[in-house]
C-alpha cells in the first residue's frame, strides 16, 4: 500500500536523521518517558489484536505487558505500535519501538544482519496449511499445482518454496500486505491453500464466513519460533526483556500464579519462590530494576501456562494444544535458565 | 562609467556577487547530502545492520505470481527486482493505453448533442473522479471477483477460453518453423505503408490527387502476411488450457490481481482524462469550427483537421501529469496481491534481506525515471504540436 510505503519512508528518514544523536540506554528512555513502546501485529487473533474499545490482548501483548511491569512497574504504561510484517523491522531499527513482540520468527538472518537480537521465545510454532472441506485434501502432499494465499514478508514464503520444491511440486502463491487481506482473499476462493504459522491459521480461521468449512493439514513443515526482538548493542535492555519472559516460565514451573502470589510472596518458604520475588538472592540488582520486578509481572500479568491459556490456550477460542509449549518437565520445551 | 566600474571593488560587482552565494548554496547542499549520507552509513555500521547491493546476487528462495521472464526460487533478489519493475510497466503501459481511450470516449461523449449518452459520461465521470482509488481497486477486485465461479465451474466459450476466480485462461499460440518471417513481414509492410503514406501526402499537397491509402494499407499490414502465413502452411497451433488438479493448466492466463489493478487504474484516470479531453475541446473558439464548415469542410474534416489539432495543445501537458499519477498510482497493487515493483522488492525482498535503505532508494529512483521519461516523451510531443508563431 502506498500508506505503508510512505510509512517505510518515514522511518527510514528517521533513521537517517537520528543518526549521530548519541543513543540512550533504552531502559533509561522507558523509564523517564513513564511508557513502553511496544511493536505489535495489526490484529491476530490470540497474539495481539485491539478489542473495539481499543484494549490490546494477546499471548504477544502479555510478554509486553510483562516487560513494562518489570521496568515501569505498571503493566498499563504501554503504547501498542501497530506494525505490518514488512514495517517491523525499520520500526524497531529506528527506535520507534522499545521492543517488537509480533510473532517474529528467530533466524540466523534476523539475528545477524539487522542490527537486532532475539530475546527468548514465548511461542514455538511451526507452519502449516489450511484447504477448505470441500476441497477434499487430507495432506499437504496432494497439494501439486494449487494457488496458495499468503502474507508478504514473512518467512512462510520462503519455507513454501523450499517445500514445495523438495516434493517436487508446484504452486501459485498470491501474496497480500495483511492477514485481513490474504483471510478475505482465501475465503473468496481466490486461493486452495492458505499458509502461515499453524496458530495464525487457527485464529484466521475464526474470521472466516464459514469457519467450519475449513480444516487445518497435519503438516507442520518448518520450524518457528517466534520471541521478542531489541536493538543490538544494549545489553542491558536485552537482560530485562529476556527475563521477563523467563520470569513467566519460572513461575509457571514453581506453581506462582496471578491468584496465589500475594500468598506465595508472605508464607512460602521454597527459596526459589523466594529468590524469583526478590526477597532473597541478587533479586533486581543484577538488571538495574527493583527487586520485586518478577512479582510485578506475576502479579499484573500472570505465568506464561496462565497467557498461553488465556490467550490460544484452552480459555480462548483458539482451543490450541500446549504441544511444544508446554513446560519441559511436563513434555514440552519451555524452559527457563534458573533463577539464582 | 569605466573609471567607477575600476573603482568598485570586487565584492560589489553584482556577478561576482551572484557566482559566490551560487558557489555557496552548491557547497552548502553538498556538504548538507555528505552529512547525511556518511552519518547513516556510520549508524548502520554501529547498529550492526548490513549495508551495500551485495544482497543482489543472493538468491532469493520465493515465489512470484507472475512473471514476464522466466523465474524460479532459484532467481537472485536482483531479479525479482527487474521481475518487479516489469510488472509495474505492464500494468502501467495498459493502464495509460486503456486510460486514454476511455478518457477521450467520455470526454467527446460529454459534450454530445445527445442527451443520454452526455449525462451518461457526465454521471460515470463525476462517480469514479470522486471515489478514492483504493477503494476502487477493492471494489474490483473483492466484490466483483467474488462474483465468479469456482475454477470446476468455470464459464468458458466453446471450451478454448475459460473464466474464473482464479484469472482468465486464454489458448497460447505456439509458434511453429518460420513463423517468424511472418511477423517481420508484418513489421516490414508497416513500414512500406508509413512510407507511402508520406508520399501520398506530398503528392496530394503538389498536384490535388488523392490516393486511396486505406485499401493500399490494408492489403499490407494485414494481407501479406496472412498470404505468407498460409503459404508457409499455417505454422501456428494453440496449446488451450486443460482442468486438471486445482485448476486449468496450459494455456495463458490473465490473473484476477491484473485485471483488477488495471480496470480500477484505467477507469479512474479515465475520469480525468474525460475532463482533460473536454477542456481541451472547449478551449478551440467556436469561430474555428464556424469557419471550418464555412469553407465547406465535412463535419468529421473539422474534428480532425481544425478542433483536434489545436485542442491537443491543452490536452497534451494535462495529460502528461495523468499518465504520471497512473505510473505511480499502479503501487497501490500490493494492496491485493498484484506482484509489482512495490509489492516484490519493497515488499518481500525488502523483508527477507532487511536491507530498507538500499531498497527503497532503488524503488524511489525507478519511479522517479519511468516518470522522467514519460514527461520527456510528452514534451517532446508538446514541443511538436506548439502553435507555431510567425
Amino acid at each position: 500500500m502506498k500508506k505503508i510505503t510512505w510509512a517505510l519512508v518515514a522511518t527510514v528518514v528517521t533513521l537517517v536523521i537520528s543518526a549521530g544523536f548519541a543513543q540512550a540506554s533504552t531502559k533509561e528512555e522507558v523509564q523517564k518517558r513513564g511508557v513502553l513502546q511496544c511493536g505489535v501485529s495489526t490484529g491476530l487473533p490470540g497474539f495481539s489484536i485491539a478489542d473495539e474499545k481499543g484494549n490490546w490482548a494477546g499471548i504477544d501483548v502479555d510478554v509486553c505487558k510483562a516487560i513494562a511491569a518489570a521496568t515501569l512497574g505498571d503493566a498499563t504504561k504501554i503504547k501498542y505500535v501497530p506494525l505490518n510484517a514488512k514495517e517491523r523491522f525499520t520500526a524497531l531499527q529506528s527506535g520507534e519501538i522499545d521492543a517488537l513482540v509480533r510473532g517474529t520468527t528467530w533466524t540466523l538472518t534476523r539475528d545477524s544482519s539487522l542490527g537486532l537480537n532475539f530475546t527468548g521465545v514465548n511461542y514455538y510454532d511451526g507452519q502449516g496449511f489450511m484447504v477448505t472441506k470441500k476441497l477434499g485434501v487430507k495432506s499437504a502432499l496432494e497439494l501439486d499445482g494449487a494457488a496458495v494465499c499468503i502474507q508478504s514478508g514473512t518467512t512462510s514464503e520462503l519455507n513454501l518454496a523450499d517445500y514445495f520444491k523438495e516434493k517436487k511440486m508446484t504452486y501459485k502463491a498470491v501474496v497480500f500486505d495483511t492477514h485481513d487481506a490474504t483471510a478475505a482473499a482465501f475465503d473468496n476462493g481466490r486461493c486452495d491453500v492458505l499458509t502461515s504459522d499453524q496458530s495464525q491459521l487457527y485464529g484466521l480461521r475464526t474470521h472466516l464466513s464459514n469457519p467450519e468449512g475449513a480444516i487445518v493439514l497435519p503438516e507442520v513443515i518448518s520450524k518457528e519460533p517466534l520471541g521478542p526482538v531489541v536493538r543490538q548493542g544494549d545489553d542491558a535492555w536485552f537482560n530485562i526483556v529476556k527475563w521477563s519472559l523467563n520470569a513467566m516460565i519460572e513461575a509457571e514451573e514453581l506453581g506462582i500464579t496471578q491468584a496465589n502470589v500475594d500468598e506465595m510472596k508472605a508464607n512460602s518458604k521454597n527459596p526459589g519462590v523466594r529468590r524469583l520475588l526478590g526477597l532473597e538472592g541478587i533479586a533486581g540488582k543484577g538488571l538495574g530494576l527493583n527487586d520485586d520486578w518478577a512479582y510485578q509481572i506475576i502479579k499484573q500479568v500472570g505465568n506464561y501456562g496462565e497467557i498461553f491459556e488465556r490467550n490460544v490456550g484452552a480459555d480462548s477460542p483458539l482451543k490450541i494444544e500446549r504441544g511444544l509449549n508446554a513446560l519441559w518437565s511436563k513434555g514440552g520445551i519451555m524452559y527457563a535458565p534458573p533463577v539464582r | 562609467m569605466s573609471n567607477s566600474s575600476k573603482k568598485q571593488s570586487w565584492w560589489n560587482n553584482a556577478r561576482n556577487r551572484s557566482l559566490f552565494f551560487q558557489v555557496l548554496l552548491v557547497a552548502m547542499l553538498v556538504g548538507f547530502f555528505w552529512f547525511i549520507g556518511s552519518n547513516t552509513l556510520a549508524n548502520l555500521e554501529k547498529r550492526g545492520i548490513s549495508t551495500g547491493f551485495g544482497f543482489l546476487s543472493l538468491k532469493a528462495g520465493f515465489g512470484i505470481l507472475q512473471s514476464l521472464i522466466p523465474f524460479d526460487e532459484s532467481n537472485t533478489f536482483g531479479r525479482t527486482f527487474v521481475v518487479g519493475l516489469l510488472n509495474t510497466l505492464l500494468v502501467s503501459a495498459l493502464g495509460i493505453i486503456f486510460a486514454t481511450i476511455i478518457g477521450f470516449t467520455a470526454g467527446v461523449a460529454r459534450l454530445s448533442n445527445n442527451w443520454l449518452i452526455a449525462k451518461l459520461a457526465g454521471i460515470y465521470v463525476e462517480m469514479f473522479r470522486n471515489i478514492p482509488l483504493l477503494l476502487q481497486i477493492f471494489f474490483w477486485y473483492f466484490a466483483v471477483l467474488r462474483a465468479l465461479p469456482s475454477p470446476r465451474q468455470s464459464w468458458s466459450t466453446g471450451d478454448i477460453a475459460f473464466l474464473n476466480i482464479r484469472g482468465l485462461y486464454l489458448p497460447e499460440p505456439v509458434l511453429g518453423a518460420h513463423f517468424n518471417l511472418v511477423i517481420w513481414t508484418f513489421v516490414l509492410a508497416i513500414v512500406a505503408t508509413l512510407l507511402i503514406r508520406r508520399w501520398a501526402r506530398k503528392r496530394q499537397d503538389e498536384t490535388g490527387q488523392q490516393f486511396n491509402m486505406w485499401a493500399t494499407g490494408l492489403g499490407l499490414i494485414i494481407g501479406l502476411p496472412l498470404l505468407l502465413f498460409f503459404a508457409l502452411g499455417a505454422p501456428l497451433s494453440w496449446d488451450i488450457p486443460k482442468l486438471q488438479g486445482f485448476n486449468f493448466q496450459g494455456g495463458m492466463t490473465v490473473i484476477p490481481e491484473l485485471t483488477a489493478l488495471l480496470v480500477a487504474l484505467s477507469v479512474y484516470t479515465g475520469t480525468f482524462i474525460a475532463e482533460v479531453v473536454r477542456s481541451g475541446i472547449l478551449s478551440v473558439n467556436s469561430g474555428q469550427t464556424e469557419a471550418a464548415s464555412a469553407l465547406g469542410l465535412h463535419k468529421s474534416k473539422v474534428l480532425k483537421l481544425v478542433v483536434i489539432p489545436q485542442a491537443m495543445r491543452v490536452i497534451i501537458p494535462q495529460l502528461t501529469s495523468q499518465y504520471l499519477n497512473l505510473v505511480k498510482n499502479s503501487s497501490l497493487a500490493t494492496a491485493i496481491g498484484y506482484p509489482d515493483l512495490v509489492a516484490v522488492f519493497a515488499g518481500t525482498t525488502l523483508n527477507q534481506t532487511g536491507q530498507a535503505i538500499e531498497i527503497i532508494a532503488m524503488t524511489m529512483g525507478v519511479y522517479l525515471f519511468i516518470s522522467l521519461t514519460i514527461s520527456g516523451i510528452m514534451n517532446w510531443y508538446n514541443k511538436k504540436t506548439m502553435l507555431v508563431e510567425r
